[in-house]
């Protein structure tokens, strides 16, 4: 667990985690991070890789776990360049695998 | 993609030529550095005819008046920096109403794009909130992609707008072309889940007092004849937002018009008693719906649209349906009962006998509702309704009897002021057979009023009807009733005189307030074709009445 989410984990905030397969090019993360600050919802987290032959990426987000949630996502899910969003707990060990970077 | 002969063709080229595929006619917009290559191919084309606006903002309101009023993608143009921002405010306003459109705007060219070049404003940033999709073009043969794709986006699912930003050496290089591609269409929508459409007619049937509450998407779809054959087999009383009205005919006997803010007291007080309420491609808009949590406290809900993410982001719905309306009416009326449904229908009756819509002089051409109703017996059903935003745009939409859909244009999600001229302006070059008639205030008038010498320039036939309180008036209101009558900013000092203006701009004029048979002054004016300006008073203290307080219950409405 890095320190992000931990403070969090203390504050008894529950997170999510989203993984979203998106095309990748220069505008998709901006429509992404766009939708959440808009309705002031921060995003704790973010991880963006190419993946495979870099046509597309895979975008980790760490979220707080709020009402509005399931209307982010499917706002997510309207965006042209994103292919699939799955939503996983925040027992998932994605993030903290990068932990370490930022101790 | 279909076999041509090969030919070297500029990006800008390429873009007129799939323009011209796409089946686009008239473009308006404004040219300017960034855009000039593609305004000289555009020069160079037999079958788009460019119109030449006089503020960009007026360029994105005519494409949206035809879009509008034709169901059509259209398209506007605009020249990078101030051009593109000048877009904007169009652009946003197609976003809240679900507008097919296509918005092109020249960029600087790609080596001094992130240099604060000479008119550079960041387009696709400015307007990823604002528009379904954006796009920033990086070579010619991208827009063989693109562009297809642009108009695909825009008029399928829940349409909108869409821009395209196309820098400048990419409008000048010159590639091959061997192929075109199809031109973007609407794609068909994923068929809705048949067990939600079983269980929403379960749910009609069995229900003792259902009211259906249309919204804008009815008549994206294409889909007003199947609400209207379901509301009359099942008998159902219906209510319509802002944007729907003209789905079904408002004189019509199943009709209760308008709900919400500026709907009649019956309307509202119906919706209070429902058990039922069929919500279809409607978004539960909180001018709308007042206080939420008392809207229809008593009913279950039934919800179809064409976007998931409205259903359940204001009220749970009980049925959630995804899918085309029309479509999905089209399934649920063979499942739906006949039903006359005597007790309700005698209720919602009652309710509209004893608390109907006031009128107060309907028949005095020198009111507001009298105004309107004698330019409505000017025109027929063909004619396209226009409005800009205040009191006049409530007034219209509670008393003109709006009888088609894609015959109301209005700014309902963004409201905004100056809507009114350029659309209707962009509905009469899209349909010249037809009458527009556009209601507007002394206040919007003047956010745009430089597009009268567009107008007169294409002798549209246009009829503007201006509703002058010297006053922003739904301002005036307001402050009269919920600041203590308090009037700050809401009077104007000085008031020009509009039929100089209107003469000047080159539109005949007439002025209602001193002519001795109002009636017969407005029968003569409306024979005339082309642009013609009609200026009547109207007395500031005039009120939209009923009106919900913002915040309040709809039930707790002001006036009778
Ligand atoms: C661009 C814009 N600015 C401000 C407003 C806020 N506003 C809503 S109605 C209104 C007054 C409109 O005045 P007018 O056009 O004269 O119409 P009236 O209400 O007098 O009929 C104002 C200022 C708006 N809707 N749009």
């Amino acid at each position: 667990m890095n320190s992000i989410t931990k403070k969090h984990h203390d504050a008894g905030q529950a997170h999510a985690v989203l993984e979203l397969d998106v095309n990748n090019h220069a505008g998709v993360m901006s429509h992404i991070v766009g939708l959440f600050s808009r309705r002031a919802y921060n995003v704790e987290g973010i991880l963006c890789m190419p993946v495979g032959s870099g046509k597309t990426s895979r975008i980790w987000l760490t979220v707080n776990e709020d009402a509005r949630l399931e209307q982010m996502i499917r706002q997510i899910e309207k965006l042209e360049d994103v292919l699939k969003v799955n939503r996983h707990g925040a027992a998932h060990e994605v993030f903290d695998r990068v932990g370490e970077f930022f101790r | 993609m279909s076999q041509d002969t090969t030919e070297t063709l500029t990006g800008s080229q390429i873009v007129v030529r799939l323009l011209e595929r796409q089946g686009i006619r008239r473009i308006p917009g404004i040219p300017g550095g960034a855009i000039l290559p593609f305004y000289d191919a555009l020069s160079q084309s037999k079958l788009i005819e460019h119109v030449l606006t006089r503020h960009e903002q007026g360029a994105g309101f005519m494409a949206q008046g035809a879009a509008r009023a034709t169901g059509e993608v259209a398209v506007c143009l605009a020249t990078s920096g101030p051009g593109a921002t000048n877009l904007l405010t169009a652009i946003a306003d197609a976003k809240l109403d679900s507008i097919p459109m296509v918005a092109i705007t020249g960029q600087v060219a790609t080596s001094l794009i992130g240099t604060d070049a000479f008119q550079e404003v960041d387009a696709y940033g400015l307007t990823i909130p604002i528009t379904k999709h954006n796009f920033l073009v990086s070579s010619a043969q991208e827009l063989l992609e693109v562009i297809p794709k642009a108009f695909r986006i825009a008029a399928s699912g829940r349409p909108g707008p869409v821009l395209v930003d196309i820098p400048k050496d990419v409008q000048n290089e010159r590639i091959e072309v061997t192929e075109w591609p199809e031109p973007g269409r609407r794609d068909p929508a994923a068929e809705a889940d048949a067990e939600s459409i079983a269980a929403a007619a379960a749910m009609i049937n069995a229900a003792q007092r259902p009211i259906l509450y249309l919204g804008g998407g009815v008549v994206h779809s294409g889909g007003s004849a199947e609400a209207v054959q379901l509301a009359e087999k099942a008998s159902l009383p219906t209510v319509m937002t802002l944007m729907a009205l003209g789905a079904m005919p408002v004189d019509h006997a199943l009709s209760l018009g308008m709900l919400g803010m500026h709907g009649a007291r019956c309307t509202n007080l119906a919706l209070d008693e429902c058990d039922l309420l069929i919500a279809v491609g409607a978004r539960f808009d909180d001018r709308a719906t007042g206080k939420v949590a008392a809207f229809c406290p008593g009913a279950k809900i039934i919800h179809i649209d064409i976007d998931r993410a409205e259903l359940d982001k204001i009220k749970t719905a009980h049925v959630g349906i995804r899918g085309d309306v029309k479509e999905v009416l089209g399934r649920l009326l063979p499942q739906v009962k006949q039903d006359l449904r005597t007790a309700w229908l005698g209720r919602v009756g009652e309710l509209k006998s004893t608390c109907p819509l006031q009128t107060p002089g309907a028949d005095d051409p020198r009111t507001p509702y009298g105004l309107i109703r004698a330019v409505a017996e000017c025109v027929d059903d063909e004619a396209v309704i226009a409005t800009d935003v205040g009191q006049h745009q409530m007034w219209v939409a509670q008393a003109y009897p709006l009888r088609r859909p894609h015959q109301w244009l209005t700014s309902g999600g963004l409201g905004t002021m100056g809507f009114g001229l350029p659309a209707a302006i962009g509905a009469a070059m899209a349909q010249p057979e037809r009458t527009v008639v556009c209601f507007t205030g002394d206040g919007s008038i003047l956010m745009n009023i430089q597009e009268l010498a567009t107008a007169a320039e294409e002798n549209a036939n246009v009829k503007v009807v201006l509703m002058n309180n010297a006053s922003l008036g739904l301002v005036f209101q307001q402050q009269t009733l919920f600041y203590g009558e308090r009037i700050f900013s809401s009077k104007f000092k000085g008031v020009p005189d509009f039929l100089k203006i209107a003469e000047g701009f080159g539109w005949q004029t007439l002025d209602l307030d001193t002519a001795s048979d109002p009636k017969a002054a407005l029968q003569a004016a409306f024979a005339v074709r082309g642009p013609m300006f009609i200026h009547a008073s109207i007395d500031r203290h005039e009120q939209v009445l009923p009106m919900v307080a913002p915040g309040a219950a709809n039930k707790d409405m002001i006036g009778d």
